[in-house]
Formats: structure tokens, sequence, C-alpha cells
């Protein structure tokens, strides 16, 4: 099998990546976008964006759609849902197969490869995935109208998504891990005044029952070990997320939460790979943050290469 | 309208006649969501390695949706989108929520060979 030689290879095409494709591609290098998801990343779960400068209000969806419209106008090449079959970031020349039968090398590469959800990690929890666990509040709250239902979580958007969802159940129930709220102040006192939201705090979910659909859901008090039972016909999982970073988990140097470090150049440990995004070590995860990361990582890529090949 | 590069189906007539007319067909009935999207996309990129499947999507809040949002795979489904799998004109398989490319292609080889 022979290999196709790009300038730049990027990892993942969320905010970050399609920034660095963007301005990689701008700059005339032979670019490569590799994504093993949907283009947009976690940027398309977004529904309605009002504080992303300069654009008055659009949608996640719709700023990615644009984003790989400049990026392929510009020359980047995209190789979307996809997998990843090998990694090697080691070497002078880095390469990625996808598929089991495509190879490419590049003298950089770029890791955007982002997070996912957060799973609660009880053993049915895949079991009742669309049969009464949801991810999304806006596409499956329909089919809880007049229900019973538990949210998980104490960001924002737990909070922000359970206030929204009580627009069509009956009863929330917010279960959460911690004594108080990571969400802002805003999110916080909507749900706390909301009467159809009440809470458990300090507390796990131990168990997920029921036969077909979920029916109850065993809650325990992290400080009393207690347990209760909590009829439920649904529940909604919003538990942050985690880097997707097992790929080169031995080569790229992570913190304690498996976040890859970098310098303020989106430099990693290995000379030629940089990272962008979520996936990276910090404390905002906003689009216009990964927009940023993007940016800074494709221009220092650029000097690397420019410097390299004299 | 959903806007996918996908073929759409826009009446239950046309619904009947692909199913009828064609021995293999998926049909990814959702909305323009996080969790419909994956699916649409995993369709896309495989609608070139499955040339004996027809690939579709549908408007999961038209009216003609009925016919799958009501079919008796779907009567506990409880998350978008709704994915079915058509052979012969009869449903073999469904599934609901998201689901990765690797897994509608497990689906694909499963009941559309």
């Amino acid at each position: 099998m022979k290999a196709i030689h790009y300038d730049a290879i990027i990892l993942g095409a969320g905010a970050a990546g399609l920034s660095a494709a963007i301005y990689l591609s701008r700059a005339k290098l032979k670019t490569l976008l590799i994504n093993e998801g949907s283009i947009g990343g976690q940027m398309v779960l977004t529904h309605a964006v009002a504080n992303y400068p300069g654009v008055h209000e659009t949608s996640g969806r719709d700023i990615s759609l644009i984003m790989k419209k400049q990026a392929k106008e510009f020359g980047a090449d995209i190789e979307s849902n996809v997998e990843i079959t090998k990694l090697d970031l080691s070497g002078k020349e880095k390469l990625v197969e996808i598929d089991d039968d495509e190879i490419f090398t590049s003298d950089v590469v770029i890791l955007a490869t982002g997070g996912k959800p957060r799973k609660l990690g009880i053993p049915s929890e895949t079991k009742f995935k669309g049969f009464g666990i949801s991810y999304c509040a806006t596409c499956d709250g329909d089919f809880y109208a007049g229900k019973d239902i538990v949210v998980v979580g104490g960001g924002n958007s737990a909070l922000e998504e359970a206030v929204s969802l009580t627009k069509l159940v009956k009863s929330i129930t917010i279960v959460h891990q911690f004594d108080n709220f990571q969400a802002h102040e805003y999110a916080i006192e909507q749900a706390k005044k909301n009467d159809k939201i009440s809470f458990i705090m300090e507390s796990e979910i131990t168990e997920i029952l029921g036969e077909e659909l979920v029916t109850a859901v065993k809650v325990q008090n992290q400080k009393t070990g207690k347990e209760q039972l909590i009829n439920t016909d649904g529940i909604f999982i919003y538990i942050g997320y985690i880097p997707n970073t097992d790929k080169f988990k031995d080569v790229i140097k992570l913190n304690n939460r498996n976040e890859i470090l970098t310098d303020e150049n989106m430099k990693t440990n290995v000379d030629g790979i940089f990272a962008a995004g979520d996936v990276r070590e910090k404390k905002f995860r906003q689009i216009t943050t990964a927009v940023s990361d993007g940016t800074i990582a494709a221009l220092n890529a650029i000097e690397y290469i420019q410097t390299n090949k004299k | 309208m959903l806007q996918t590069n996908l073929n759409h189906i826009n009446s239950e007539d046309e619904f009947k006649q692909i199913i009828e007319n064609n021995e293999n067909v998926m049909i990814c009935c959702g909305r323009m969501g996080p969790m419909c999207l994956p699916v649409y996309d995993a369709m896309e990129s495989l609608e070139d390695k499955y040339e004996n499947v027809k690939f579709y999507d549908m408007d999961f809040d038209t009216p003609h949706a009925h016919v799958i949002r009501n079919h008796e795979l779907a009567r506990k489904f409880m998350g978008l989108p709704f994915t079915f799998y058509f052979k012969n004109g009869q449903a073999v398989h469904a599934t609901t929520s998201i689901q990765t490319k690797k897994q509608v292609k497990s689906n694909l080889d499963e009941y559309l060979t």
C-alpha cells in the first residue's frame, strides 16, 4: 500500500480541527483533515449559538458547514466518518492509516480529536439507550411529555436542559454527585425557582431498573451510602466529556484527566505534533476558544514546516 | 425538509413504492439534531460501498412519517432517530437513538446482504 504524503494532517473536524484546516490550506500547505465522526464535532450539538462574535445567531451545525466549505475551498482534503486503524506519531514522518486500506504520512499532525460524552458507567446504560436513556433533550424531550424524569449532572448543560424539559415533562429530579453545582449562577437560579424540579445532591445513580423501558433508578448518597429508589420514565445524562486521547496516550503527554498537555503555541511533548481544542488541558471550552486553539496550532505548524524544509 | 445529501421520502405512496420495488432499503427517520446527523453522515459515506442498498431519510415531523413512527418495531422507541432496515418490503431490523458508522455497517451486513 503506497502512502500519500501531506504537509499536515489534522485529526478531528470540530471547531479546532476545521479552523486549523482553513489556516493550513490557505497557506497553500497540502492538508488532510481526518475525522472519525461527523463534521463539526460537539459544535453540532448546539442548536443556537448566540455568542459567536460577528454572527448574530446561528446553529453549531451551520457554523461547521461553513467552516468545512471554507477548508475545502482553500484546498484541504477531508476524510470523514472513517476509522483510524493505525497511528504512528513517534518518527519525524508521521503516519496515519484509515479503514485498514489507506495510508497517509505528514510532517506535522494536529490533534483536535475533542471529547465524547461521559457515561454513567453502569452496565444497563447501553441497553436502555433510546429506551429511557437520552443524551439530548431537544431530540428526545417529546417522548417524555407528561412523564417523570431524572436529569443527571450539575453543569450548565444539565441545568439548562432540565429547565427546558420542564415545558414538556411532569417532574424532574436532578441527581448530582457534588454538594454544589458547577453551572453558571443564572442557570442554577432558573432551575431552583422551577416548581417542577427537585434535587438530590451528593448522590449517584447505581442501578437502572426496567424490562424493555426504564422504570426506576437506584440512587446512592455518597456521604451516607444510603440508597433510595426513584420511579422514573427516563434519564437524561449530562455529566461532562472525556477527551479522545486513547489512540495516542502512550506517545503524547497527558494530564491525570487524560487531556493533552501543550505549551501556549499548542506544541505537545513530541516534535511536529500540536494539539488544539477540547482535547487539550484548558479551563474554558467554547467554540471560540477551540477556533483560537486551531488557529494558533496551524500558524505554529506552518512555521515548523517552513523551518524544517529549509 | 431534511438538509442532507440523502434521497428524501416525501409521501406514504413513495415510501410504499420504495420498499416494494427495492430488495434492500435503509431509512433513517429523524430531525436535524445531534443524535440524527451522525446517522445521516454514516449513511452518506456508505452509499457507494453498499450498491445493493437504497438509502433514504424521512422527516420525523411530517404526517407521512407515521409509517415509521407507528411501526410495530418502533413501539417502545424513545430516542431519535428511528432507523429501519427493509428487505423485500419487510422491516427486518430497527434501531433507536444515535448509531455509529460501525453499528450501521454491522446492521447492513447482518440484515441486508
